[in-house]
């Protein structure tokens, strides 16, 4: 089993949903983005989504949009992300990391040498945002050789037929977007999405976290009370960005994690 | 009419691919809606009812069919002869319409109540603000902002034809991130919302529908051609920045293998400086839902385009383009701006026509390709649009080249 089911079984024993906190790769450092998934993990998370960034984020809101920007204008590079995964194994953080991006960088780096660098890297899975089923067979094939995990989307038009599909080809876990929207947009029926994720979950035969639109404590625990996981990133990542320093903003991320993961931990007491 | 779609050459409906291009790289919310609209698709064009509707706003509206002309003083300037395809004239000044009146009619089918687009130039913006009006449906253009500001003109046609005009901020202000943010709406508003895409690329079906509906440009260049002149002409050439008015002028063409099919992309300053030419001298990726060439960094970031004419200033292009040029049956060269600017000059002193600055790359692209045919031979450009639009770019760059 890998480390990212590991992750979600170990929450289920403990009766909570898996906190999963998206960070944007290089923004605005590299170094920096370090700091702050080993904060994360401080804090609490479960898994972390390591973002790659990319000059074209059309499934993301302004906030991811501007850590990407940030990232890209500070040189970050596909080989720069895999190295962040690096040096937090190399400072003994076993956090899970599922690499998070958009499908060109990848290309552009080549299918078989990104996977088998993020492997070596420490990297757990990859979750890519404009990479349906249909046009992933390849990065598929690579990913399951290595021993990955390949994470798909599932949204509230899927229809059942696509739903079983991304089942078929889970491993890890499936991510369920929230609302038909993009990163960071406000939150609509939190509530009714987590109950839907939970009620896939047995379907699928893997742990459904939902994602998309949960910023707040609140939020997470409505979500918490019924998923297996809560996936958190533009508000973390405003977070880090609105502190007044380096050292300030990993601090401002664990705070932000430790009240997003307190939130989580009580929910269905 | 016809009530039966012919599948291009290399297409496979099942994958939405042209050869190793095009497919469906967008989020999974998006998914659904991109099979529905592949239904809904084939289902209108398999309708007799829908032909008959497109081809009678094609007639009386759009002004159709557009003359075929013989350009006898540009013929005797390049050496050879020249026939122009006056897409020009058609309604709103480009052919941008043919394709915004077939899909405005097909959402209004598909009973989706707001159209969204992305626009450069804005000639696409226009033209589906105009569709919207005459079809009475709800119009949202988004336009980089850099784009707002110099083609200042079209936002002010979007405006008065009822559409409203959102001024994109994010990443480089420019055609792109316009596209980046239509389907940003797209995937929040896509239960009620059709998103009307303005050239031959986006993910599958839209290479395909804009194809099919501006294929109306090359089925009727055909026919005229033969009847002026008895035979096919050597050449066919147009110029390409998402492909739109080249895929529909070649597609008449593609299965005549003796006539050359030749898009001209912009080289911008040069090919070794910025340039908007991904066939010429990209690299092939994915961007906007397809994978095809594309001007991209060697880390896999897309990389800003440039050309001097807002309408070819994308760095990708339509997937059929990436097929016909790996296959041959098409060539592409670029045409910098300098050259551009020259045919833009040319073509007004000698026909009294002034065309856009993108139809001006084709017309620029005869210098090169008439004397590989020579004296006798016909070679038919598109002429895709009309260069009022570009007036106050061409003056200012004139006025920049003799400072």
């Amino acid at each position: 089993m890998g480390r990212l089911a590991e992750a979600f079984d170990k929450a289920r024993a403990d009766d909570r949903a898996a906190l999963v906190i998206y960070l944007c790769g290089g923004d605005p450092s590299l170094s920096a983005t370090v700091e702050r998934i080993l904060a994360a993990a401080e804090g609490g998370a479960d898994v972390i989504e390591l973002g790659v960034p990319f000059s074209d984020p059309s499934a993301d809101g302004e906030t991811i949009q501007h850590a990407s920007e940030r990232a890209l204008a500070a040189g970050a590079t596909l080989p720069g992300i895999l190295e962040v995964a690096r040096t937090v194994r190399a400072r003994g953080c076993e956090v899970p990391i599922l690499l998070f991006g958009y499908y060109n960088p990848l290309l552009s780096y080549g299918e078989e040498n990104v996977v088998r660098d993020a492997a070596a890297a420490g990297v757990d899975g990859f979750l890519v945002v404009d990479l349906p089923p249909e046009e992933a067979e390849g990065l598929r094939r690579h990913i399951a050789n290595a021993g990955l995990d390949y994470v798909p989307l599932v949204a509230p038009t899927s229809t059942e037929e696509r739903i079983a599909k991304a089942g078929a080809i889970a491993s890890g876990f499936v991510y369920y977007v929230s609302m038909t929207g993009i990163t960071g947009a406000a939150a609509t029926g939190l509530s009714d999405a987590a109950r839907r994720a939970a009620a896939l979950s047995p379907q699928l035969g893997h742990p459904v976290a939902v994602g998309f639109g949960v910023k707040t404590p609140e939020d997470a625990a409505q979500v918490a009370t019924h998923a297996d996981g809560v996936v958190v990133g533009s508000a973390v990542v405003r977070a880090a960005a609105d502190a007044p320093d380096p050292s300030s903003a990993a601090r401002a991320v664990r705070n932000t994690v430790a009240a997003l993961a307190g939130a989580v931990a009580s929910a269905r007491r | 009419m016809r009530a039966t779609l012919n599948l291009p050459p290399g297409f496979d409906a099942r994958t939405g691919r042209f050869g190793a291009y095009g497919g469906r790289f967008v989020a999974e919310t998006l998914m659904p809606a991109l099979d529905e609209l592949s239904e809904a698709f084939f289902n209108a064009w398999s309708d007799p009812a829908f032909h008959v509707e497109l081809d009678t706003l094609l007639r009386d509206y759009v002004g159709r069919e557009t003359p075929l002309y013989h350009a006898a003083r540009l013929s005797a300037e390049v050496d050879a002869q020249v026939w122009l395809k006056r897409e020009d004239l058609a309604h709103t000044g480009a052919h941008k319409i043919n394709n915004t009146i077939g899909q405005v009619l097909l959402a209004r089918r598909m009973g989706k109540e707001r159209i969204i687009a992305e626009t450069g130039a804005g000639q696409h913006g226009v033209a589906t603000a105009t569709a919207c009006a005459l079809l009475g449906l709800r119009c949202e253009v988004y336009m980089g902002a850099e784009d707002v500001v110099r083609q200042a003109p079209n936002v002010k046609r979007m405006e008065l034809l009822g559409a409203q005009v959102h001024a994109v901020r994010s990443g480089s202000r420019t055609l792109k991130d316009a596209m980046n943010e239509a389907l940003r709406d797209w995937v929040t508003h896509v239960q009620s919302t059709y998103y009307c895409v303005g050239s031959a690329a986006g993910p599958h079906p839209y290479p395909l529908i804009v194809r099919e509906l501006q294929a109306v440009i090359g089925r009727e260049a055909r026919g005229q051609f033969l009847r002026a002149t008895g035979r096919l002409p050597h050449a066919v050439l147009a110029c390409v920045g998402g492909g739109s008015n080249a895929i529909g002028i070649f597609a008449g063409f593609l299965n005549d293998r003796e006539v050359a099919l030749v898009g001209v992309e912009a080289a911008g300053e040069g090919l070794d400086g910025k340039h908007a030419a991904p066939l010429t001298a990209g690299r092939v990726g994915v961007l906007h839902g397809a994978k095809s060439y594309l001007l991209q960094t060697s880390d896999g970031q897309i990389a800003e385009a440039h050309s001097v004419s807002a309408g070819l200033d994308y760095p990708g292009v339509g997937p059929e383009h990436s097929y016909l040029k790996d296959t041959g049956r098409a060539e592409y060269i670029a045409v910098s701006d300098d050259a551009a600017l020259a045919a833009f000059q040319q073509l007004a002193r000698l026909e009294g026509i002034l065309p856009a600055l993108e139809s001006s790359h084709a017309i620029a692209a005869l210098q090169q390709i008439a004397p590989r045919f020579g004296t006798g031979s016909h070679l038919l450009v598109n002429l895709s649009g009309r260069g009022d639009k570009d007036l106050d770019t061409v003056l200012a760059e004139l006025d920049r080249r003799k400072a």
